[in-house]
């Protein structure tokens, strides 16, 4: 078996769910004969055929609550978001709809909303979004964010069968990435939700972060290892809701310093919450300001010198964690 | 559809329940001991109970928050409702939500969300997966004339269209949305002329005629079932009341108010009843009776009921790991799947009655007559 993309390893999980389940389905715009617009789907229509992978028209709330109804009736769907950024026209359904079924009914919702998110491939305002702090902020629905190919596929089959809404978010930056090209168990495996991983060990100080810049954060670490002889433990979130408080906590509490790097914008982001966490649970740990590292308050651009600009750099992680690094 | 004498009977008795426990649920809001919003449906009686008659075992209702007719003739508990209403520990929604936003899918009922015109995409899904299944069950979702300006209408309508999903859809044209009357919604005369734009059947109907009702959702019903494609059926009704108990309408002229009043669905149904010599005075009287029994029932059961307990607050946000069943299949009520029981309590859903038709019975002693 050869080693497959972080693309390839979420058509792998989605192809293995919908053979292992016959309530699993795909839905979204161009899924089918297209393939989807980064060919996540390619072959899916000609192995499950159209009943199963369903080309839609371009409606985001009749796929997301379409998907809800069939949810309901017990079925597993994922809907497709062709670009994470139009999650938006089907908000309610997801915040109204999905979200608080259950909890109000007693009726679960299995579902999963796809979609690729993130930055850094000239995509300008309307297709380079990092939504997740909408719906880390809204209960009923959990939120999830592979940085790997092993994850990718394992989170994805964990998303699929766990019984409630489940944002998946992928990086698109990620999908071809050749570094990250992995041969993959041939056997069935799954990545809980819920548990982060730390990817890089140290006691100097901890980064907090997820997604495309875990890749980000690795590197810089590396670099502050090299110049500044400094140990820097990198957790990789994973699943942002529900977050895996445990690990976040126990890393600090050994390293009493701590950085929070993401893509998204900084004010009410992820960061702010586990800025939150850490200052409640750890105040008497903390051996410096908890730092945060996040694109600007502002949308996202597309001019290439602006989108540099805007998103978290290796560079940017450097100046944070060494300032940081002096308390 | 054929309607027996005694099939008739049962939908006047739908409509009369229908009727008796809205005016009880207003005396308990003008009592205060129903809290927040009360909305009520006054006049679409006939619509609500005639078109939701027409459906068989396994087809699902999406009502809204003026389909209690629905609800009731679909076989939704009284009891229920009233827990509901009155926001007690063991409503549907165990407090959480109120209304009658209450479902339960193993009885083809899906809760409602304030939202409106948002429960259409989600009908669209339960539409899609009794295609996928193979099924010849169909699914009814109803709306306002507000929610057909919404685009979840349309995605909707557009998307049952493309797929033939087994959909048909009502419009409860009641003349208003809040206080927007129609001619500031839209600007065509019938709201069934969108089906043209969908390339699917329409039709617009006098929604306060039951047996009008019953004939022409009989039909899309049929033509639904059939795999032709969805159906939508305006039934042109009137709100006679405010939007909500706190709005008094008076943006409604009183002559407009009186004429519809004039033309109300149940003492319509009544007048042709009697004509027909089907309702007789013993049988009405008997049939008063029972609703007023039902409804005292009702309201007894939901002030016996406990209050939910606030240490629950934060709980029932996520379901629990474990099988599901795909809902309606045999064995999907086997307590191994998740979605089997209610989770949250152990026990059944509790929204619907055992018997799946209203349970008006007619007496030896009046069948006799």
């Amino acid at each position: 078996m050869s080693a497959v993309t972080y693309l390839e390893a979420i058509g792998q999980a989605i192809r293995e769910e919908m053979q292992r389940d016959e309530a699993v389905f795909l839905l979204g715009e161009d899924v089918g004969t297209y393939g989807g617009a980064f060919k996540v789907s390619l072959g899916l229509l000609e192995e499950f055929g159209s009943e199963r992978v369903i080309d839609t028209p371009m409606a985001e709330a009749a796929i997301i609550g379409s998907a809800v109804g069939a949810a309901l009736m017990g079925m597993r769907p994922i809907a497709e978001m062709q670009f994470i950024d139009f999650i938006t026209c089907g908000f309610d359904q997801i915040i109204n709809m999905a979200n608080k079924m259950y909890w109000r009914s007693g009726m679960p919702v299995p579902m999963v909303i796809r979609g690729p998110s993130g930055g850094g491939v000239k995509g300008g305002p309307f297709h380079s979004a990092s939504p997740e702090a909408w719906f880390f902020h809204a209960p009923g629905i959990k939120v999830v964010v592979p940085s790997t190919t092993y994850d990718a596929k394992g989170l994805l089959k964990t998303a699929i069968r766990d019984n409630n809404p489940v944002l998946y978010l992928e990086h698109k930056l990620l999908y071809r990435l050749p570094e990250l090209r992995e041969e993959l168990p041939t056997e069935d495996y799954v990545v809980p939700i819920g548990k982060a991983i730390v990817r890089r060990e140290g006691e100097d100080m901890t980064i907090l972060t997820y997604g495309a810049m875990v890749h980000q954060c690795l590197k810089a670490a590396q670099t502050l290892e090299q110049e500044d002889d400094l140990l820097v433990e990198v957790i990789d979130l994973r699943s942002l809701s529900p977050l895996d408080r445990e690990t976040i906590l126990e890393s600090v509490k050994h390293t009493n310093k701590v950085l929070i790097v993401h893509e998204d914008t900084l004010t009410g982001g992820i960061g702010a919450e586990l800025s939150a966490i850490l200052a409640e649970d750890l105040f008497e740990y903390l051996d410096g300001p908890i730092t945060r590292v996040a694109a600007p308050d502002a949308p996202f651009p597309y001019a290439p010198p602006l989108e540099a600009a805007y998103l978290p750099s290796v560079e940017k992680i450097l100046t944070a964690a060494r300032k940081l690094a002096a308390y | 559809m054929r309607l027996e004498q005694a099939d008739l009977l049962q939908i006047y008795y739908v409509m009369r329940l229908t009727r008796a426990m809205e005016d009880r649920t207003r005396m308990l809001f003008l009592q205060g001991r129903v809290v927040g919003g009360v909305y009520t449906a006054q006049g679409h009686e006939a619509t609500t109970v005639g078109a939701s008659w027409t459906l068989g075992e396994g087809d699902f209702i999406v009502p809204q928050h003026r389909d209690l007719g629905m609800q009731l003739t679909r076989g939704g508990s009284p009891r229920a409702i009233m827990t509901q209403w009155l926001a007690r520990g063991n409503s549907p929604a165990l407090g959480r939500d109120g209304q009658i936003h209450i479902g339960d899918m193993h009885h083809g009922i899906v809760p409602m969300i304030s939202m409106l015109g948002e429960s259409l995409p989600v009908a669209c899904g339960v539409a899609l997966t009794m295609k996928m299944r193979k099924r010849s069950t169909i699914v009814m979702a109803s709306m306002g004339d507000g929610a057909t300006s919404t685009g979840p209408f349309h995605e909707a309508l557009n998307f049952a269209s493309v797929q033939k999903l087994p959909l048909v859809f009502i419009i409860e044209n009641n003349g208003y949305a809040y206080s927007t009357p129609t001619y500031q919604e839209f600007a065509i005369a019938n709201l069934s002329d969108r089906a043209v734009a969908y390339g699917i059947l329409g039709e617009s109907i006098d929604g306060n005629d039951v047996l009008k009702v019953v004939e022409t959702v009989e039909r899309a019903v049929e033509h639904v079932r059939g795999g032709k494609g969805p159906a939508l059926i305006e039934c042109k009704t009137f709100r006679v009341r405010g939007h909500s108990e706190a709005d008094k309408a008076d943006y409604v002229p009183p002559e407009l108010r009186e004429e519809w009043l004039a033309k109300d669905p149940i003492p319509r149904f009544e007048e042709y009843l009697t004509g027909e010599q089907i309702l007789t005075p013993a049988i009405k009287a008997e049939i008063e009776e029972q609703v007023k029994a039902v409804v005292e029932d009702a309201v007894n059961f939901a002030e016996q009921s406990p209050a939910p307990n606030p240490a629950t607050v934060a709980d029932y946000v996520f379901a629990p790991e474990g099988p599901i069943a795909i809902i309606g299949e045999p064995g999907s009520d086997d307590p191994r799947y998740i979605n089997a029981l209610d989770q949250r309590t152990g026990k059944p859903f509790n929204t619907v009655t055992g018997t799946r038709k209203p349970e008006f019975v007619v007496t030896e002693e009046v069948g006799r007559r």
